[in-house]
């Protein structure tokens, strides 16, 4: 029961943290909470259909389907959370000034809003795909332990829930003044993160060179599988093995972000 | 940068893996939550392609730390690994969903 309670903890947390992030970055846009609950939902049928045909997406691409999709989601989840983080550079100052009202145009808000929706319906599918997968084994096994198991499951799901939310809330703590920068932040190493782990499925899918594998070893200081190595991966993208193409794409994408959002935080006037 | 880095997905995604065809081919057989050989003998400094044949009726997840590899496969279905090049050493790998018989190490020489 101990060991699904984990499995299932580390599945949820890597969402949970997402979807926390997000949501506090996303604070004083109009029609937000509907869109998260869409985007939950979404992403809580999706991962149904995509635990359900895991045999069909594995045997495309010569076997290296699901490589191919995990980096795909992920690429699209990296292109939206840079298209947030250049959205609120331009306005967030507005936001912070008027705390929690309106976003200045409503259609504005709603591009915004859309883009919430689908990282957080991405970051379900594709943590809940693999959770589905597991519980189904579990529940679909023999034997008198599966009730004790599938319990275990629930309680991991509730820890990592608790503390997406803790996140949520200890990032709506932080003062006005430097809240956009904070969660801006987070959620430039979150996409960095994420263009690591695409990295890390096209090598292991053979799509592109390593380059160095691995770059260097830090599993020994701090293991991925610990709770630390864990909550670091989720956060900013840490990988206690990581092949040196997985650092070029997680500096790529750090700079290419960064430079969009000085760009759009520009007066517009300029030009 | 990030439309050609979709468009090189894509085109992955539609042509064969081209590489494949000059690696080494290993085989590795899931049976009652339990890899079949529990120990892989494969040389060192080369790249190694995996098969591995999940001929249970519930899913598997190959995982291993040291090779920094992780991969869902359906039960009864297939899937395709690609390792290394690897130091000569000892990586041990599992299967996360039945942890405590699914063990496994590869050893490379």
């Amino acid at each position: 029961m101990f060991g699904t309670a984990i499995i299932v903890f580390r599945e949820v947390l890597e969402a949970a943290i997402i979807i926390g992030i997000v949501s506090a970055a996303t604070r004083g846009v109009v029609g937000r909470t509907r869109w998260l609950i869409a985007g939950l939902l979404a992403g809580l049928i999706g991962s149904g259909i995509v635990a359900a045909s895991t045999d069909v997406i594995a045997s495309f691409a010569s076997g290296v389907g699901q490589e191919l999709f995990n980096a795909i989601v992920l690429g699209i989840a990296v292109l939206m959370l840079a298209w947030h983080n250049v959205w609120m550079a331009s306005h967030g100052a507005e936001l912070a000034k008027k705390a929690r009202t309106v976003a200045s145009n409503i259609s504005e808000g709603r591009s915004e809003c859309s883009i919430l929706m689908l990282v957080v319906g991405l970051a379900v599918l594709r943590e809940g795909s693999e959770t589905v997968l597991f519980l189904y084994g579990i529940a679909a096994s023999e034997g008198g332990s599966a009730r004790a198991m599938l319990f275990g499951g629930l309680i991991g799901m509730l820890a990592g829930v608790a503390v997406g939310y803790s996140i949520y809330a200890g990032l709506l703590c932080i003062p006005m003044r430097w809240f956009f920068a904070a969660t801006g932040l987070l959620v430039l190493l979150l996409a960095a993160g994420m263009a690591s782990s695409a990295a890390h499925f096209l090598i292991q899918a053979d799509l592109i060179p390593a380059l160095a594998s691995p770059l260097w070893d830090s599993s020994s200081a701090f293991p991925e599988n610990g709770l630390f190595g864990i909550l670091l991966h989720s956060l900013i993208g840490y990988d206690a093995r990581p092949a040196g193409m997985q650092v070029i794409f997680y500096v790529a994408v750090l700079a290419v972000i960064s430079f969009g959002m000085k760009l759009a935080a520009k007066p517009r006037k300029s030009i | 940068m990030k439309n050609i880095f979709s468009l090189f997905l894509f085109a992955a995604a539609l042509t064969p893996v081209a590489s494949s065809a000059a690696d080494a081919d290993y085989n590795l057989v899931i049976k009652d939550h339990r890899f079949q050989p529990a120990e892989l003998s494969v040389p060192a400094g080369k790249k190694i392609k995996m098969s591995i044949d999940n001929k249970d009726a519930t899913p598997e997840e190959f995982e291993s730390h040291s090779l920094n590899r992780e991969k869902v496969i359906a039960g009864n279905g297939k899937a395709i690994i690609y390792v290394g090049p690897l130091e000569p050493g000892r990586y041990e790998f599992f299967g996360e969903f039945n942890k405590e018989t699914a063990q496994g190490v590869i050893i490379a020489k």
